[in-house]
C-alpha cells in the first residue's frame, strides 16, 4: 500500500519544530509501524534527506521506550498496543497518518519524535522502591501472599513506563504511571511498611515535575498498552489521604 | 596472556564460603573514596550499580537508553531458575549445578557454576522482599514451573513478564540510590572505547547520544554489563540497540574474548514473514510446557493444520527424545526444527516454521488456565500474526537469542585487563556451549548482586586508589581515537545504508555461522567479511553531523565493530572442530545426527587475543577440569 505521512520534525531542543509531508511508497500489511518507519528512513537516507528519529528498542512492546502520537492517538488505533507492535494491517492503502511526539510540558521533545522522559525517573528516585539493601533478607516464603493480592500487584506492575497516559492526557497527568507503582507496593505486604511515606514522595516529585492532575477523563487507560487499570489512581488517592490522617 | 581462573581451593560446595573470608575487605569508612564505573543496567549491570551504592561505593553507571529500566533484560518471559525445592520434587544446588553444566554440554567451568547454583536461592529471596510480584499459589505460596533441560520444577515466574519484574526490581533499588546520591546515572549515554593506563582499566570514553559530545570518566574499577551480541546476526530476539561495542573495543584493548561461537538459537520465535523484518521475537520456552511441537509427517503436505490427522503429524521431539520431549534444552529442540525444515516438512508460506500447539492442553486444562499462565504471550503472538493461538496452533522457528560466549573472566569476574570486571550476558562463565532456559535472569542477578560487590571490594582493597584523573594523556588520546572515527563515518557520504551493511553480514553469519556450521561455510564466511568491511568504510552513507542526536551514526559505530567481531566467532567456531551444545559442525556428529564432542582435544575454554584489524586472533586456552562430575554424552532421551 501507498500512504502519506506528516510527521513531526524538529531539529533539535531549541527548534521550533514542524509538520513535514513524506510519501511512504510499498508497504506491506505484515509490517510493523516501526518497520514501516525503517523503510520509510532507508529511503530518506539515499535521498540525501535525515532519517526521522525515533525512540525504540525490544520491538516486543515491553520495554516502553517506542513513544509515537499516530493519528492524535497515543500508540495507535490498536487497544494494548505498543506503537512497535502495531501492524499496518490496520491501515489501508491511500490513508493520511499524522505522527508526532509525546506533548507534555515535563516531556520536551529532543529531536523529531525523540521526548526527554527523565522526569519518570526523578519520580521513581523520589520513592518508587522499597528500602530494603541486598542481602540479609527472611526466605522469600516466609510470608504468605494471597494469590489475589499478588495478581493485582502484577496488574499494576506490569506498567512498562512509556508516558502514554501523560500524552493522552489534557492535563499531562502522570497520575496513572505514578498510581501503578505505588498500588503494586502498597498491595504487598513489602511495601506496606513505608506506603505512606512513599505516596507523598511520589506525587509531590510528580507535581514539581509539571504533570497536571486527574479530572477523570481516563484517557490514559484507554490508551495504555498494558491495559493498567483507573482503579490505581483511586488506590493512589486513597493510599495519599491515609498518608495525610 | 594468563588465564589463570583463580578458582579457590578445597571441596567445590565450599569453595565460594570460603573465598568470600579470604577477599580483603575495604573499611565501610572508606568505600566512599573508592569510583567504580558500570556499563550497562540491565540486571547485571543494575544489580550491581545499586548493591556498591548500597556498600557506599562512588558509582557511575551508563546505559544507552533513555531509562536504565529499558534494558533488554525486561523482555525475558519465562522465569528464573533457583534450587529452593519449594516442590519437594527432588531439587537441590546440586542438581541445578549439574542439570547446569549437563545443559551446557560440559564447557563451563565447575566452580563457577556451582556458586551460581548456590546463590539462587539468595535471588528470589531478594527479589520478593523488593516487591517483585512473582505467581503464588491459592495458600499464598510461591508458585514454580518447569523449564527445558529439566526434570524438576524450580522455575519462578511472574506472568509472561519475569524479566520485566526482575528488572525493574533492580532498577527501583538503582533509583533508591541514585536519589541517595550514591550513584550517578547516565542515561543516553554511550561507551565507545576503554582507556587502560599502565596495564589496568582505568575509565571510559562514552558519547552523550543528544549533543554527541565525547568525554571521558575515570575510576578505579570498571564493570561491563553489556550484555550479548546476537544481533551480529542483524536479525535476532534482542533489543535493536543490542551490540558487541563495549565488550569488543575492551577486547581490543586487551581483554581476551572467550568462546564467542557459542551463540544460541532460541527455538521458539516466530518466523520471519518478508525483507523488511527488522527483528524476530520470541515465545518464551514456557509454552513448551504445554505446547506440543509438530510438523506434517510428509513433506509438502500444505493443508491446514487442523485438516491434518493425528495420524500423519510427527510429533518429533517426542518421539525422538522421549523422556525430556517438548521440554528438549534449546539447542536439540533447534536443530531438529532445522531438521524437519531441511526435508521439506516446514509449514507457513516460506516452509521455515514448525507447529506449537495446545490444543491439547486447552481440552485437558479448559482454555482459561491457559490464558492465565500464557495471556499475554498469546496476546502478542495474535498481534504480530493476527492468528489466534488458542485456535490454530502457533508457528515457531528458531532465531538467534543469547551468546554464551562473552569476554574472558575469572573466578571474580575480572578479564585479563586488571580492574576490567565483566558481569551478566557480557561475560562466557557460566553456561559453557548452551545456557538452559530461565537461567539468564539467574546469572545476571547472581553476579550483580551476589558476586561482584564481593570480588570488587576484594580487588580495590588489594590495589588501593588509582591515581589517573581523567585528565590524564591516555584519555585524550583515545578520545581523539573516538572522535576520528565518528568523523570519518560522517565523512564517506557513500552510496549504502548502515542497515543494508548490517543485513548483509547478518546474513554471512546466519548462513555459514549459525544453527549448523561446517569448515568450508566458515572459510567462505572469513573470505567474504573483509571486503564487506572495506566495502562499509567506502560506502556507507551516514547522514547528518556529530555534535547532535545521530541515530545513523550510533548504528553505524555499533555495525563497524560487529564488521570485525564476525570474523572473530568464525575463527573460534573453525577452531572447535567437535560439535558441543550450540555449536554444531556438521563434520562432528553421529549417524542419528547427534553432535559429537571430543573431550579429549577440546575441553577448554577458547580465549582470543586481538592482533589487529583483519589479522587472525591469537588463542590461548584455559583448559576445564572436572572433579566433581563426569564428562557424559549428553542425552535427554
Amino acid at each position: 500500500m501507498n500512504l502519506t505521512l506528516y510527521v513531526w520534525r524538529q531539529k533539535d531542543a531549541q527548534d521550533k519544530g514542524r509538520m513535514e509531508k513524506i510519501e511512504a511508497k510499498d508497504i506491506s500489511e505484515h509490517m510493523s509501524f516501526l518497520e514501516m518507519l525503517d523503510v520509510v528512513n532507508e529511503d530518506l537516507n539515499n535521498n540525501g534527506v535525515d532519517p526521522i528519529a525515533f525512540d525504540h528498542d525490544c520491538r516486543e512492546g515491553i520495554c516502553g521506550m517506542c513513544s509515537l502520537m499516530i493519528n492524535g492517538v497515543a500508540h495507535g488505533p490498536e487497544p494494548g498496543t505498543t506503537v512497535c507492535q502495531l501492524h499496518m494491517r490496520h491501515f489501508k492503502d491511500g490513508d493520511k497518518i499524522y505522527i508526532e511526539p509525546w506533548r507534555a510540558k515535563a516531556f520536551p521533545v529532543l529531536k523529531d519524535l525523540v521526548v526527554d522522559r527523565t522526569a519518570f525517573e526523578r519520580i521513581m528516585q523520589a520513592g518508587g522502591f522499597v528500602n530494603v539493601n541486598t542481602g540479609g533478607v527472611p526466605d522469600a516464603n516466609a510470608i504468605p501472599i494471597s494469590k489475589e493480592q499478588a495478581d493485582t500487584a502484577m496488574d499494576a506492575a506490569a506498567c512498562i513506563g512509556c508516558g502514554a497516559c501523560v500524552a493522552a492526557c489534557k492535563n499531562a497527568s502522570a497520575m496513572l504511571f505514578v498510581s501503578a507503582k505505588v498500588s503494586q507496593f502498597a498491595n504487598l505486604p513489602q511495601g506496606k511498611v513505608e506506603a505512606a511515606q512513599r505516596v507523598r514522595n511520589m506525587v509531590a516529585q510528580m507535581d514539581a515535575e509539571g504533570f497536571g492532575n486527574c479530572t477523570n477523563y481516563f484517557e490514559c487507560e484507554a490508551v495504555c498498552p498494558k491495559e493498567i487499570s483507573v482503579k490505581f489512581i483511586a488506590q493512589m488517592n486513597r493510599e495519599w489521604f491515609k498518608s495525610k490522617v | 596472556m594468563n588465564l589463570d581462573p583463580k578458582i579457590p581451593s578445597g571441596p567445590l560446595a565450599e569453595k565460594w564460603s570460603k573465598h568470600k573470608f579470604d577477599m580483603k575487605l575495604v573499611n565501610p569508612a572508606n568505600k566512599r573514596k573508592y569510583s567504580i564505573i558500570v556499563v550497562g543496567s540491565g540486571l547485571a549491570g543494575g544489580a550491581a550499580a545499586a548493591s556498591f551504592g548500597e556498600l557506599g561505593y562512588n558509582v557511575m553507571c551508563f546505559c544507552y537508553q533513555d531509562s536504565p529500566r529499558r534494558a533488554h533484560s525486561i523482555a525475558a518471559q519465562g522465569g528464573i531458575n533457583a534450587a529452593k525445592n519449594y516442590q519437594n520434587d527432588g531439587d537441590s544446588i546440586f542438581r541445578l549445578f549439574y542439570d547446569t553444566i549437563k545443559g551446557g554440554d560440559f564447557r563451563s567451568r565447575e566452580a563457577n557454576v556451582y556458586r551460581l547454583a548456590e546463590v539462587s536461592t539468595n535471588i528470589i529471596d531478594q527479589c520478593v522482599a523488593q516487591g517483585v510480584p512473582f505467581a503464588r499459589e491459592y495458600g499464598g505460596l510461591l508458585a514454580n514451573r518447569s523449564f527445558g533441560g529439566a526434570q524438576v520444577s524450580r522455575t519462578f515466574y511472574a506472568r509472561g513478564q519475569t524479566g520485566q519484574q526482575l528488572l525493574l526490581g533492580a532498577y527501583s533499588a538503582l533509583s533508591r540510590q541514585i536519589g541517595l546520591g550514591t550513584v550517578k546515572m547516565y542515561n543516553r549515554t554511550e561507551m565507545l572505547d576503554l582507556v587502560v593506563v599502565d596495564g589496568r582499566a582505568r575509565g571510559i570514553v562514552v558519547r552523550d547520544m543528544v549533543t554527541g559530545k565525547v568525554s571521558s570518566y575515570a575510576a578505579d574499577a570498571v564493570v561491563l554489563a553489556t550484555g550479548g551480541y546476537s544481533n551480529v546476526f542483524f536479525l535476532s530476539t534482542n533489543a535493536k540497540g543490542c551490540n558487541v561495542t563495549a565488550a569488543y573495543r575492551a577486547h581490543r584493548r586487551g581483554a581476551a574474548f572467550a568462546n564467542p561461537c557459542y551463540t544460541q538459537i532460541h527455538p521458539t520465535c516466530i518466523p520471519v514473514s518478508g525483507d523488511y523484518q527488522s527483528k524476530l521475537t520470541l515465545m518464551s520456552e514456557s509454552l513448551r510446557n504445554d505446547g506440543r511441537i509438530w510438523v506434517p509427517k510428509s513433506a509438502d503436505d500444505k493443508r491446514h493444520p487442523s485438516e491434518i490427522p493425528e495420524d500423519d503429524r510427527d510429533y518429533y521431539l517426542e518421539r525422538k527424545y522421549p523422556s525430556f520431549g517438548n521440554l528438549a534444552p534449546r539447542d536439540i529442540s533447534s536443530r531438529s526444527a532445522k531438521e524437519a525444515c531441511d526435508e521439506g516438512r516446514g509449514i507457513g508460506e516460506t516452509g521455515l516454521g514448525v507447529y506449537l500447539d495446545f490444543a491439547d492442553a486447552i481440552n485437558r486444562l479448559g482454555e482459561d488456565v491457559i490464558r492465565d499462565r500464557y495471556g499475554n504471550l498469546f496476546h502478542m503472538y495474535e498481534k504480530i500474526t493476527d492468528e489466534n493461538p488458542y485456535k490454530v496452533p502457533m508457528r515457531i522457528y528458531p532465531a538467534a537469542h543469547y551468546t554464551m560466549g562473552g569476554l574472558w573472566v575469572d573466578y571474580n569476574l575480572e578479564s585479563t585487563v586488571p580492574g576490567l570486571f565483566v558481569t551478566g550476558e557480557a561475560n562466557f562463565s557460566d553456561h559453557g556451549a548452551n545456557r538452559l532456559g530461565a537461567s539468564a535472569l539467574m546469572q545476571g542477578l547472581a553476579d550483580g548482586y551476589f558476586v561482584i560487590p564481593y570480588t570488587i571490594g576484594d580487588y580495590l582493597a588489594r590495589s588501593g586508589n588509582s591515581d589517573v584523573k581523567a585528565d590524564h594523556a591516555e584519555f585524550q588520546k583515545v578520545e581523539r581515537e573516538t572522535h576520528d572515527r565518528m568523523k570519518r563515518l560522517l565523512g564517506i557520504r557513500g552510496k549504502r545504508t548502515v542497515d543494508s551493511f548490517h543485513r548483509e553480514l547478518g546474513k554471512i553469519m546466519w548462513d555459514y555461522c549459525g544453527m549448523a556450521r561446517n569448515r568450508d561455510g566458515l572459510k567462505k564466511a572469513l573470505e567474504m567479511i573483509p571486503p564487506l568491511r572495506e566495502e562499509y568504510w567506502e560506502n556507507v552513507n551516514v547522514l547528518g553531523a556529530n555534535e547532535e542526536l545521530n541515530q545513523a551514526l550510533e548504528k553505524a559505530g555499533r555495525v563497524g565493530d560487529f564488521m570485525e567481531f564476525a570474523e572473530l566467532m568464525c575463527y573460534d567456531a573453525l577452531d572447535r572442530e567437535e560439535s558441543c551444545g550450540a555449536h554444531f559442525r556438521e563434520e562432528y556428529q553421529s549417524s542419528e545426527g547427534e553432535a559429537v564432542r571430543n573431550d579429549a582435544d577440546y575441553a577448554y575454554v577458547a580465549a582470543w587475543e586481538f592482533t589487529g584489524v583483519g589479522k587472525k586472533p591469537n588463542l590461548h586456552k584455559e583448559t576445564l577440569e572436572f572433579e566433581n562430575v563426569e564428562l557424559a554424552t549428553r542425552s535427554y532421551k
